[in-house]
């Protein structure tokens, strides 16, 4: 191959990125036009779903329910996994002897590397009767998803947290030892505030990956059209909904789905942006 | 509070929270075990789904995954190779960086039903080209990154050596750039192959799935992950062992392929 | 040798670094002066650090380190404490405000300039709002960075100078009156001007507390010391006064390493 060929095909191989996204942007966008026109902004108040008795290709379709789902069950998440993570993170850096690091270390990376349908069979039939007998109502619904989502993050946020408060030097360490301060006094006043950067972009990086986790969710969520009324109630999310019904649905309820995957879409690369800039402008050298 | 013991207490809750990361680990893998390999048989391997075994499952995920990997690997690393070797860390090459990273992150979900409107609509059936079509874009950005991390590490000095010996750019960077940086993208490939062969969301409703064994990769594609999604719905006892079985076979295939991407870098860092 | 005066202490010190064989010092034995500057030299990879380490037992933060011998501290009451035998955490903590460490490389905490003098008061249970006010800004004069910070205390220390930097971190160990202050090369990453503001602030500094640093520079060790000790592979080959260690030498190997002709 010439140099000019290499590096031409180089070069659009590295734009082809760009036009991915915003192929999958324009799809959506298009494909949830005749929503869009329909319900506005208001498909996001509107709690009601249900296409019309008498033909199928109309009704009246809102987003709340699935959204608020999403949102519930990825606070939970977050709320048990955030402790967690800087726990392990923590433990990784600071406490564990040189010779734990490495297995533990694995023993984390491999937890994330379980496909997330495994997570949801073993949460369904081994985590949802935990939960049920222990916080009550049906074993599914927004607690165990929730806590089976937070299981799932909270190696992947435990990792980068990690490799944020590596980057500390030693010797700003030493320094923080050397004034009498101790171990919890260090990681508080020196370590956090140097690799906070790092430390909030993993936690929103979470946020992106629970917001859009699919399977685990599925099994454990519930998939009704309901909106909880205690957090052990089954509901759905915006992915789940997804899984479940995209691919039966027909007309303006199609169209409705194409406008939740474009919320979903839209809302992680905000996120995902937020992260990234956050990482990048907070980089120290 | 006494200073000494707020850190005794925070040091034993961050190993408390390790134990329960390894707890959570061995607690899965254990009754994966203990439930897929009670529900294994010899006849599950050479069996299609149809007659209650995964074998067109397994060929059929490694199919799809592995063409991905045929289309999403080369495409990956060239674009790793511009931005490191070509872009000048230009302005672009920023921004293409940050897509990409982007991309990486988008749910999978979202992905199947771009695929889905592009490819499975218009030709009115679902088909395995469209699975494979959304785990390479799954795959594109992992291998980008990976790509464009290992070239960072080479140092600035054997590009020159290549170049001060006369041989031309696109030269030195494939027979020295990329074959210094070979183990660790080749690791990247690996556990990025990990990532998408477990993969569900994006095959639902692209491959979708299929009983029997084929090849045709025009029409329903099997799919070990879609079985399992589907077969552990199903209130049939039977049904649910399979499910248990190729949850095994997944989970075993996935970290045995992680494992041995880690274990080739095992001396590096 | 007038050893009477004395606050620290190291006898016959060997230290071991975890999963090494041999011993990287072999039988030390030191005196440490009080308000004196004793100076340790020696060519790269000799062991100044590792003893001057040991004296605060900041090596302790990593484990399987093994320590022989004594190393003393002499209280204000003529009490000595052996500070190897120091085993809770507390007794760590409280040593390390006894003897305070300056670093090669500036180490100022990701905080503002205020807060990061007074760090180390609020570590000890220091919290009166004007005791620790009077303390920083007299830990900043007699650090003699007053006249830069004090319009700025709220700014973060990370946007001062290296030299600024570090005389930040020695006015937030003098802030905490420790007896004793090890430096380890504390100028060897600083401009001449800086270096030398240093070590104006050094020979101020040891009307107050007793001083140990570790120098790369001759020039410094003789400009500034009391006392000298030359070190080489692990052992300390003579420890005088800094004039006879200059002039003077009893060692051969010492003369040699005075006069360049090694290291
Ligand atoms: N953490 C460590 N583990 C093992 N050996 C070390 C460690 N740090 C230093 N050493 C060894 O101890 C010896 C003394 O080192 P050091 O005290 O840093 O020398 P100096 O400060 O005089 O240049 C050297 O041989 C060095 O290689
Ligand atoms: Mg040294």
């Amino acid at each position: 191959m010439g140099g000019k060929l290499f590096k031409n095909f180089s070069f659009f191989s590295a734009t082809l990125s760009f036009f991915i996204l915003i192929g999958i942007f324009s799809i959506l966008f298009t494909y949830a036009q005749d929503s869009i026109r329909e319900f506005g902004f208001d498909f996001l108040g509107s709690e009601i779903w249900e296409a019309d008795e008498d033909d199928e290709e109309i009704g009246i379709f809102g987003g709340y329910i699935p959204v608020i789902g999403t949102m519930l069950s990825t606070l939970i998440a977050m709320v048990i996994a955030t402790p967690l993570a800087m726990g392990i993170a923590i433990f990784l850096t600071e406490i564990a002897h040189k010779t734990l690091v490495k297995p533990v270390s694995i023993a984390i990376e491999l937890l994330a590397a379980i496909p997330s349908i495994i997570y949801g069979m073993w949460g369904l039939f081994y985590f949802a009767p935990i939960v049920q007998s222990t916080f009550g109502g049906q074993g599914v619904g927004l607690l165990t998803a929730g806590i089976v989502l937070a299981i799932m993050i909270i190696p992947f946020m435990a990792a980068i947290t990690r490799d944020a408060m590596n980057t500390v030097p030693d010797v700003l360490k030493e320094s923080a030892y050397a004034m009498g301060a101790t171990k919890f006094e260090v990681i508080k006043d020196v370590i956090m505030p140097y690799s906070k950067g790092g430390i909030i972009g993993s936690i929103i990086l979470a946020l992106g990956r629970a917001l859009g986790e699919t399977m685990a969710v599925a099994f454990l969520i519930g998939s009704v059209m309901a909106i909880p009324s205690s957090i052990t109630d089954p509901t759905t999310s915006i992915p789940v909904l997804l899984a479940n019904n995209f691919s039966e649905a027909q007309g303006l309820e199609m169209s409705s789905m194409y406008y939740l995957a474009l919320i979903l879409f839209v809302v992680s690369f905000a996120i995902i942006s937020v992260a990234k800039f956050y990482f990048l402008g907070k980089k120290v050298k | 509070m006494n200073r000494l013991l707020l850190n005794k207490i925070i040091l034993v809750l961050s190993t408390l929270s390790a134990i329960i990361g390894i707890g959570f680990l061995f607690w899965i893998l254990i009754t994966l075990s203990y439930k897929g390999i009670s529900a294994l048989h010899l006849s599950t391997f050479t069996n299609d789904l149809v007659e209650g075994g995964i074998r067109n499952l397994l060929v059929g995920q490694f199919t799809m995954a592995l063409m991905a990997s045929a289309i999403a690997v080369p495409i990956g690393m060239f674009a790793g190779i511009w931005l490191r070797e070509y872009s000048n860390n230009s302005k672009l090459a920023s921004v293409i960086r940050n897509l990409s990273d982007i991309m990486m992150s988008a749910p999978s979900i979202v992905i199947g039903v771009f695929v889905f409107a592009l490819f499975v609509a218009p030709f009115g059936s679902y088909n395995g080209f469209a699975g494979i079509i959304a785990l390479t874009i799954m795959m594109i950005p992992i291998i980008i990154s990976t790509t464009d991390n290992m070239l960072s590490l080479v140092p600035k000095e054997l590009r020159e050596a290549g170049i001060a010996l006369g041989g031309s750019k696109h030269k030195i960077i494939m027979q020295i750039v990329v074959k210094a940086a070979k183990v660790g993208i080749t690791t990247g490939v690996l556990l990025s192959f990990a990532r998408i062969i477990g993969e569900t969301a994006p095959l639902l409703f692209t491959s979708a799935n299929n009983q029997f064994f084929t090849m045709d990769l025009t029409g329903q594609f099997p799919s070990l992950t879609v079985s399992i999604y589907n077969l552990a719905t199903y209130p049939d006892e039977a049904s649910r062992e399979l499910a248990w079985a190729a949850s095994f076979v997944l989970t075993a295939i996935v970290l045995l392929i992680n494992l041995t991407g880690r274990y080739m870098t095992r001396n590096k860092k | 040798m007038n050893t009477k005066n004395l606050i620290m202490e190291v006898k016959d010190f060997d230290f071991t670094y975890a999963g090494v064989d041999d011993p990287s010092l072999k039988q030390i034995n030191l005196p440490i002066e009080k308000n004196k500057i004793t100076a340790m030299i020696g060519p790269s990879g000799c062991g100044k650090s590792t003893l001057l380490r040991a004296m605060n037992r900041i090596h302790d933060l990593y484990p399987g380190n093994k320590y022989g011998g004594e190393i003393n501290l002499y209280r204000e009451n003529g009490e000595k404490e052996n500070i190897l035998n120091l085993k809770k955490e507390n007794d760590l903590i409280r040593l390390r405000q006894d003897v305070g460490m300056i670093f090669q490389k500036p180490t100022p905490f990701p905080m503002s300039i205020y807060d990061n003098v007074a760090y180390g008061m609020k570590l000890a249970g220091v919290k009166n709002k004007s005791e620790l006010e009077g303390r920083v800004e007299k830990a900043l004069k007699d650090a003699a960075i007053w006249k830069e910070t004090k319009d700025r205390l709220n700014s973060s220390a990370l946007g001062l100078s290296g030299g600024q930097q570090q005389r930040l971190c020695i006015a937030r160990a003098v802030a905490l009156k420790p007896d004793v202050m090890l430096f380890d090369e504390p100028t060897s990453a600083l401009d001449p001007i800086s270096t030398g503001a240093i070590e104006e602030l050094l020979a101020e500094l040891k009307k107050d507390v007793s001083v140990v640093i570790v120098t790369h520079n001759m020039q410094q060790a003789s400009r500034l010391s009391d006392y000298t000790a030359f070190m080489y592979l692990g052992d300390l080959i003579e420890y005088d006064t800094t004039d006879t260690i200059f002039m003077n030498p009893n060692v051969k190997l010492t003369e040699d390493y005075i006069t360049g002709r090694f290291g």
